[in-house]
């Protein structure tokens, strides 16, 4: 089968991988290298468990082929916290009790850190549509709110 | 070191945050994957499948059709789970006839998922086809009382009492048939082991449901296959019963002498239960002065062809409200689907929907504010048992709500925008209180850390978190000193989680494995300090994880030590004390709602929603909250969002993904509110505690609609109420 060769950084490192043209980044994390806190939920775009970061903005993994991806820098859930210590959003989450069964956590969490990233949140109302990409089929949406806000005003 | 009652921040929250939770999918074992073939017809037979082409395609490892499945899975095979309603549970692949749409008629396993999904693409199937009935309004005329279980017994005489009231209501309410989907989409994970073992990890809500499955169907018995399932990403009564990825991840594992992985995708995660379509007729009367005279419930569900799927509805019309003359009716009527399943409060949110519509629109006959309607018409005795209840603050909560809400003065909250049209409505709700048998087992080791093992789930309700409470309270020592272990058939044995009954059933049985410990702990300090041998066990405390007498303290470690002891080992099982079936158990709640509806557009939106609850001790309120807020977010999604649409021609849901079958996200939650009024309970359970996972969802619908009528004059009548919906009434 033809492959073609990607360069990225995930999670800091840099890889370099011979890959099939229709893997997504999502089946890549989660099958290739193994990094399964990135959720398949829909597959399809819909509900934003698999959403990770490239370049800081969050993206849907399973809408994005990996070598589309050279020269891109990919961060997921496994790398948002740094070596044992979890990050200031991870700590919020669990705070406020952002999640219920966690599933959707991941992603919750990747989008957040990209709200703040791009900064021009004004209001409660531009802020739920922001997460409103990410299901959460138990509706831990008031916590969710709760979090995603505090994390961006510290941020 | 008091810890029940705490706002404790869960214990598998920095699991859950960093994305090292894992779920069914997320084993780490080098796994061929399996896909699933779905029929394309509802109705009728196999009549040819080629499955040539998808052999030979590169990575294929196996395919499994009706063709080839192993004649042991034919003879005495028990297909049944703990929650089989009556009938015959369905079967993969037994044979070549298709009960309904979407029913998998082969399972393609290959190196890589991609190549499994490509592999099922070039099976060829034909089909014989036959006329049959897709939907519950088809196939009406076929509904019958006989496939259903008996309701409550009527009581009083319902037609002379109708007769006889000044204000009267007959009216017809309709919901659509909804879905659970979980976040997670069901999947097992299997581990096939050199001496031909398995290690199963299952999406399920109790996985001694997936081994009584698995030692049915193939003959495994815990000696050969363990199940395990540390996480479950929401399940929402879709993890009740095993599901066909159990099946067919074992089947190929079995036969293929390897690890197997099945995975449904979303599409899929319509191909099996559901909460069914009902319709419910109502006829309701009452005097002048707002007294319930009379009540009539008949409600027709839909199930499948093959089993006869069946939840409590009616009953709850007859145990909500004092009246006297009551008649209650429950058909089913089978179509071409597969056979609904329960789903998050199963029954109680079908009945009291219909209930609270038909109060609401007799407190409106009556001239009568419907939240002084429902207090004339309180009742604070089971009047369906005839029994009285073990607690029942509902009064506190309407009182608590109204004060919170501003019921009082709603309509002088409104601030008017020229194209919006605002309303209020409210419902009671409520779900029972339930206690199960349920065994734990605890062993202290050197370092003086607890493990406490059970075989239940937690399914994001808590159950790490609230089960560590417990223990930590009971036992006087810190959180941290507790393990609580679940989702393993290799620990002791507990109910599924469901019914809300987790805290009282696995809490109660948590609880007294401490006390037990305790003695335990107690007399091996007494044996080993001649001294303390007559002290009684009442004048000793239990602190920090120490014992106390007196102004002594002895550490849990050093009478371990001292006795050369290295770990402590005490098992539990718990059953509900005899007398709990002199009372009915059940929780309460009343819910207010604020509503908009744009004159010009028929958007409906939900700027406020609140709920007071009474559920008894509430372990954890961090949690309990939580749940309180998620099930009432299902219940404006149950409202406003949710309908699985069948093409009835085709008996196919036409709408099986999250773009077209919508759930609520988290711009159509506004100002969201839960508290908890004060409801002590010796009676219910051990802890007095009563569950709060489904409460919430029971009668926010009925509010909702309540709101709209009170906003447009209009009511709706069915579910999910869409803005075309408003525009056409």
């Amino acid at each position: 089968m033809n492959t073609n060769l990607v360069h990225f950084t995930l999670n800091g490192e840099p890889v370099e991988v011979a890959i099939e043209p229709w893997t997504t980044l999502l089946d890549y994390l989660r099958y290739h290298q193994k990094l399964v806190g990135t959720k398949k939920g829909c597959d399809h775009g819909q509900c934003g468990a698999c959403t990770v970061l490239i370049d800081g903005n969050s993206v849907n993994s399973c809408l994005c082929l990996l070598v589309s991806l050279d020269g891109a820098e990919i961060t997921t859930i496994e790398g948002v916290a740094t070596a044992d210590n979890l990050s200031p959003e991870q700590q919020i989450f669990i705070e406020e009790d952002a999640y219920q069964c966690g599933f959707c956590t991941p992603g919750q969490i990747c989008s957040t850190i990209a709200m703040c990233n791009r900064g021009e949140i004004n209001s409660e109302e531009e802020l739920k549509d922001w997460m409103s990409g990410n299901l959460c089929r138990c509706a831990a949406y008031k916590n969710i709110t709760k979090a995603a806000r505090r994390i961006y005003e510290e941020s | 070191m008091l810890n029940i009652g705490n706002k404790q921040k869960r214990v598998d929250g920095p699991q859950k945050v960093t994305g090292k939770a894992t779920y069914a999918a997320d084993i780490a074992s080098p796994f061929y994957h399996a896909y699933v073939l779905q029929s394309t017809i509802a109705c009728g037979s196999i009549t040819a499948i080629d499955t040539s082409a998808a052999e030979a395609f590169e990575g294929v490892k196996g395919i499994f059709t009706h063709k080839n499945l192993p004649e042991r899975l034919k003879n005495k095979v028990d297909y049944t789970d703990p929650l089989s309603p009556p009938g015959k549970p369905f079967r993969p692949f037994y044979n070549d006839k298709i009960l309904y749409n979407g029913q998998p008629i082969a399972l393609v396993v290959a190196q890589t998922f991609e190549q499994a999904r490509y592999a099922s693409k070039l099976i060829k199937v034909t089909y014989e086809e036959k006329k049959f009935k897709g939907s519950l309004s088809d196939n009406l005329k076929n509904a019958s009382a006989d496939r259903a279980p008996e309701p409550a017994s009527n009581r009083g005489d319902f037609k002379k009492a109708f007769k006889n009231s000044d204000y009267t209501i007959i009216r017809e309410y309709r919901q659509s048939r909804n879905y659970h989907n979980p976040m997670e989409p069901h999947a097992t994970s299997v581990e096939y082991k050199s001496d031909g073992s398995l290690v199963v990890y299952d999406k399920i809500q109790g996985v001694a449901s997936s081994l009584k499955y698995l030692n049915g169907v193939f003959g495994l018995g815990a000696d050969r296959v363990q199940v395990k399932s540390d996480f479950v990403g929401g399940a929402f009564g879709s993890g009740l019963r095993p599901q066909y990825q159990l099946f067919m991840a074992t089947l190929a594992a079995l036969e293929l002498k390897h690890n197997v992985q099945m995975v449904m995708t979303r599409a899929q995660m319509f191909s099996f239960g559901y909460r069914p379509e009902v319709i419910h007729t109502m006829k309701l009367g009452c005097s002048k002065d707002g007294i319930l005279k009379a009540l009539s419930h008949k409600t027709v569900g839909e199930t499948s062809t093959f089993e006869d799927f069946n939840e409590t509805i009616v009953d709850w019309s007859g145990l909500l409200y004092k009246c006297d003359n009551v008649n209650l009716e429950y058909e089913l009527t089978p179509v071409q689907s597969y056979t609904p399943l329960d789903m998050r409060a199963p029954g109680g949110v079908s009945g009291v929907y219909a209930l609270e519509c038909a109060i609401d629109e007799l407190a409106h006959e009556a001239g009568i504010d419907p939240l002084e309607f429902r207090r004339k018409n309180y009742v604070d005795y089971d009047q369906n048992e005839d029994k009285p209840f073990t607690s029942k603050e509902l009064m506190a909560c309407y009182a608590r709500c109204e004060e919170v809400f501003g019921w009082k003065n709603r309509k002088d909250l409104s601030k008017t925008e020229p194209h919006l049209l605002k309303g209020y409505g409210m419902a009671t709700g409520s779900w029972e209180a339930l206690q199960q048998p349920a065994s734990v087992s605890l062993s202290m080791n050197e370092e003086g850390t607890f493990t406490i093992k059970c075989a239940t789930a937690d399914i994001g309700t808590g159950t790490y978190t609230v089960m560590s409470q417990i223990a930590a309270d009971k036992l006087g020592v810190s959180i941290e000193k507790i393990k609580f272990m679940l989702g393993d058939t290799a620990f002791p044995d507990s109910p599924i989680e469901g019914g809300s009954w987790t805290v009282s059933s696995v809490g109660s049985a948590v609880a007294s494995v401490c006390e037990k410990f305790k003695y335990r702990i107690a007399d091996i300090w007494k044996r080993n300090n001649p001294d303390y041998q007559a002290v009684a066990f009442e004048d000793i405390s239990f602190q920090k994880g120490k014992l106390e007498y007196g102004s002594k303290t002895f550490a849990f470690t050093e009478i371990m030590q001292q006795a050369s002891k290295e770990e402590l080992s005490i098992a539990h099982s718990e059953s509900p004390a005899a007398g709990q079936n002199t009372h009915s158990g059940y929780a309460h709640c009343c819910v207010m709602v604020e509503v908009t509806v744009d004159k010009d557009l028929g958007i409906i939106k939900v700027p406020r929603l609140v709920n007071v609850s009474a559920a008894g001790k509430i372990i954890n309120p961090k949690t309990a909250e939580n749940q309180l807020l998620g099930s009432m977010v299902w219940g404006l999604g149950m409202a406003l969002r949710e309908e699985g649409m069948v093409d009835t021609r085709y008996g196919r849901v036409m709408n099986a993904n999250f773009a077209e079958y919508h759930i609520a996200v988290n711009a159509d939650i506004h100002d969201i509110h839960t508290e908890f009024v004060e409801e002590k309970d010796d009676k219910v359970n051990p802890l007095g505690a009563k569950g709060v996972g489904e409460l919430g969802i029971v009668g926010l619908a009925a509010a909702i609609s309540n709101a709209i009528f009170d906003a447009t004059g209009k009511r709706l009548r069915k579910l999910p109420m869409l803005l075309d919906d408003v525009l056409e009434a």
